[in-house]
C-alpha cells in the first residue's frame, strides 16, 4: 500500500497529553477525539489536516500514557502514516493494533520538514519526500506485526483466533 | 546464553525454556487491568472481536478511578459501560466508588497479583506491579479487549538494562528521589522498550512502597517493566495481602545486559522534576525560588501508607502557607481509613488541607484541583507534561510527598529538612 500526504512535523517526545489531552478523554468517539488532537501544541492541525496527510516526529513519539485515544485521535483526524525516529512502546503496539501505520527511519525523521510533499511504500518501507526529490528507507515491519496489519488490526486477528477454535 | 528476571517470567508464561530478546512471543495473562477511561473502548474492541465471555471471570479486574465519583455525565456515561460490562460478565474484581482506589495501589493491595506472575493493563502505570517480582507492563485498550477474549498477549522479548543499588538512602529520600534520579540521568527514553531490572545490597533498604514508586515510573524513561527481586519484605508483604501462590524468579548469573548502572542510595538528594518533562530533574539544592500556588500528595505513585506518613510528619503542628491550595488524597479506602486510625487525617486538617476520597483526580487534569494559566504545582504524581494538570500555561513539579509537605508549608519549593530541624 502507497500513502501519500503533506506534512505536519513535530519534535522530540511528543506525549500523549499533547496528542489528546486527558480533559477529552471522558468520550470516546474518534471524530470528537480529533477534534482536539495537537491542540495542546498546534492549535491549526485539525483545521489544515486533510486526509492522507502524513506526520512526522523526531524521538519517542507518544510517550506517556495508555490511551489508545492518541493514534486513534491521529488516525481520525486523516494521518495516514506517522514517522518518527522511535516510539514509545505503549503508543508502538497501540498503533499496529488499531491500525495506524507507522515507521521508524532517523533519516527522514531529520530531513523532512513541514509542508513537504511525502509518499510512503509500506510494502518495503520506502519513504519519498516528493518536494525535496529524496528517497529514505525504513525498515520494513516484524513478520509477527505483519500478521496483525494484515489482519487489518488486532481485533480481526483475534477474531480470527477465536473462529479458528 | 542466561536469561534476565524479565525474560525468565516471560518464557514461562509461553510456555518456551528459553526466550531472547526481540522475540515475539504470545503469552498466558495472570491478570488483566482496565480503568474507567480504558476499559470502554476495550469493551467495545472486544464485542467487535465476536468474543461474548472474558476468558476469566476472576483475572479480569476493572477500577474506576480516574473520574469518580462521576465528575460530569460525560465520564457518569463512560463508567456506566464498565458498570454493566462488570455486571453482565460477572466480574468479581469489579471496584466502583466507595469500593475503589488507584488502580496501581489497589491491585497489590487486594492480593490480585504476586510474584512471578504476569499481568498486562490498559493503563500505562501497570509497571507498577514489578515491585513485587511481577511482570507487568501497561498496553493499550485493543489490548486489553484481546487479553480479556484470549487470556494472552503478544509481546516482543525486552532487553534489559540493570541498576545496581547500593547505599542506604537518607531522612526524607525516598522510592520517588531515586526513580526521578534514574529518569533525570537516562532520560524520558532512556530505558525504551527495555526492562528496568533493579538488584544489588540497597534494594533490602527500599520499602515495598518505595519500591512501588520506582516501579511505577519505569514507563516515564520508556521502559517496558521495572522489577525488583523478590526477598523477605516482598514475601511479608504478599502473605499480608494475598493468598495467591508465588514464583521466585532470578536473573541468571549470565544474562545480559545492555547496561549496567550503579547508584549509590546514600548520595542521592530529594530530587525535583521540572516542567515539562520528568527528567528535567534538579537537586534540592539546585531548585532556586520557585513559589507554588497547589500541593498535590497522592496518585499512584505516591498515595500509599508511608507518603501518608511522611506527609504527616512534616504537616504535624504547622499550617499550609495561605497562598497554596494543599489537596491531600489517600490511594485506596483501606489507606484512607488507615489515615483516620492513626490520627494523620486530623493533623491534615488541622494544617489547612483538604482530603479526598481516592481518585486519580488532579494527577490528570482531570477534576479535584486544575490549574489556571501560570500557576505551578508541586505534586507526588508522575508526570508533568504541558496541560498536564489543566491549562497549557501552568506547570507541574514532581517531588516526593516530604518535598511536597515541605513546600506546601513553605508557599515554594523547599527542603523537608529546612521545615523539620
Ligand atoms: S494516579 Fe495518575 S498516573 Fe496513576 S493511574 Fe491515575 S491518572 Fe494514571
Amino acid at each position: 500500500m502507497i500513502v501519500q500526504g503533506k506534512v505536519f512535523k513535530y519534535g522530540n517526545d511528543i506525549d500523549t497529553d499533547v496528542i489528546i489531552p486527558a480533559r477529552y478523554l471522558n468520550v470516546t468517539d474518534p471524530k470528537d477525539l480529533a477534534s482536539h488532537c495537537m491542540e495542546n501544541i498546534d492549535k491549526n492541525f485539525i483545521n489544515e489536516v486533510k486526509d492522507g496527510d502524513i506526520m512526522v516526529a523526531l524521538k519517542n513519539f507518544g510517550c506517556g500514557s495508555s490511551r489508545e485515544h492518541a493514534p486513534i485521535a491521529i488516525k481520525a483526524a486523516g494521518i495516514s502514516c506517522v514517522i518518527a525516529k522511535s516510539y514509545a512502546r505503549i503508543f508502538y503496539r497501540n498503533a499496529f493494533n488499531i491500525g495506524l501505520p507507522i515507521l521508524e527511519c532517523d533519516e527522514a525523521a531529520d530531513k523532512i520538514e513541514a509542508g513537504d510533499e511525502v509518499s510512503v511504500d509500506f510494502k518495503n518501507g520506502t519513504i519519498k519526500n516528493i518536494t525535496k526529490n529524496e528517497t529514505y528507507q525504513a525498515e520494513p515491519f516484524p513478520e509477527f506485526i505483519e500478521q496483525i496489519i494484515n489482519a487489518d488490526g488486532l481485533v480481526n486477528y483475534v477474531k480470527n483466533k477465536i473462529n479458528n477454535n | 546464553m542466561g536469561m534476565t528476571m524479565t525474560q525468565k517470567i516471560l518464557a514461562a508464561h509461553a510456555g518456551l525454556k528459553e526466550v531472547k530478546a526481540g522475540q515475539f512471543i504470545e503469552m498466558n495473562l495472570d491478570l488483566v487491568l482496565g480503568n474507567d477511561i480504558t476499559a470502554p473502548v476495550a469493551i467495545k474492541e472486544f464485542k467487535k472481536m465476536g468474543a461474548e465471555k472474558i476468558y476469566n471471570k476472576d483475572k479480569v479486574v476493572i477500577v474506576l478511578d480516574h473520574f469518580v465519583p462521576n465528575k460530569d455525565i460525560k465520564s457518569a456515561e463512560q463508567c456506566k459501560i464498565s458498570r454493566d460490562f462488570a455486571k453482565e460478565q460477572e466480574i468479581t474484581n469489579f471496584f466502583d466508588v466507595g469500593q475503589m482506589g488507584i488502580e496501581h495501589a489497589l491491585v497489590p493491595e487486594k492480593g490480585l497479583i504476586v510474584a512471578g506472575e504476569t499481568c498486562i493493563g490498559a493503563d500505562s502505570h501497570t509497571c507498577t506491579y514489578g515491585a513485587l517480582g511481577a511482570f507487568s507492563t501497561g498496553i493499550g485498550s485493543t489490548d486489553m479487549a484481546a487479553g480479556m477474549a484470549t487470556g494472552q498477549v503478544w509481546l516482543k522479548v525486552p532487553s534489559a538494562i540493570k541498576f545496581n543499588l547500593t547505599g542506604k538512602p537518607n531522612k526524607w529520600i525516598s522510592g520517588k528521589d531515586v526513580i526521578l534520579y534514574i529518569i533525570g540521568k537516562i532520560g524520558v527514553d532512556g530505558a525504551l522498550y527495555k526492562s528496568m531490572e533493579f538488584t544489588g545490597k540497597g534494594v533490602k533498604e527500599l520499602s515495598i512502597d518505595d519500591r512501588f514508586s520506582i516501579a511505577n515510573m519505569a514507563i516515564e524513561a520508556g521502559g517496558k517493566n521495572g522489577i525488583f527481586p523478590v526477598d523477605e519484605k516482598t514475601i511479608e508483604y504478599m502473605k499480608k495481602h494475598s493468598a495467591k501462590n508465588y514464583t521466585i524468579y532470578e536473573a541468571d548469573e549470565d544474562a545480559e545486559y545492555d547496561q549496567v548502572i550503579d547508584i549509590d542510595l546514600s548520595s542521592l538528594k530529594s530530587t525535583v522534576s521540572f516542567p515539562h518533562l520528568p527528567e528535567n530533574t534538579r537537586s534540592i539544592d539546585d531548585v532556586g525560588e520557585v513559589k507554588i500556588h497547589q500541593a498535590v500528595i497522592g496518585s499512584c505513585t505516591n498515595g500509599r501508607m508511608e507518603d501518608m506518613r511522611v506527609a504527616a510528619e512534616i504537616l504535624k503542628g504547622r499550617k499550609v502557607h495561605p497562598d497554596v491550595r494543599t489537596i491531600i488524597i489517600p490511594a485506596t479506602q483501606a489507606i484512607y481509613k488507615q489515615c483516620i486510625t492513626e490520627g494523620l487525617a486530623e493533623i491534615f486538617i488541622d494544617a489547612g488541607a483538604a482530603i479526598s476520597t481516592p481518585t486519580c483526580g488532579p494527577c490528570l487534569g482531570g477534576y479535584m484541583g486544575i490549574l489556571a494559566d501560570g500557576e505551578r504545582s508541586i505534586s507526588t504524581t508522575n508526570r508533568n507534561f504541558v496541560g498536564r494538570m489543566g491549562h497549557t500555561g501552568s506547570e507541574v513539579y514532581l517531588a516526593s510527598p516530604a518535598v511536597a509537605a515541605a513546600s506546601a508549608i513553605a508557599g515554594k519549593i523547599a527542603d523537608p529538612s529546612d521545615i523539620v530541624k
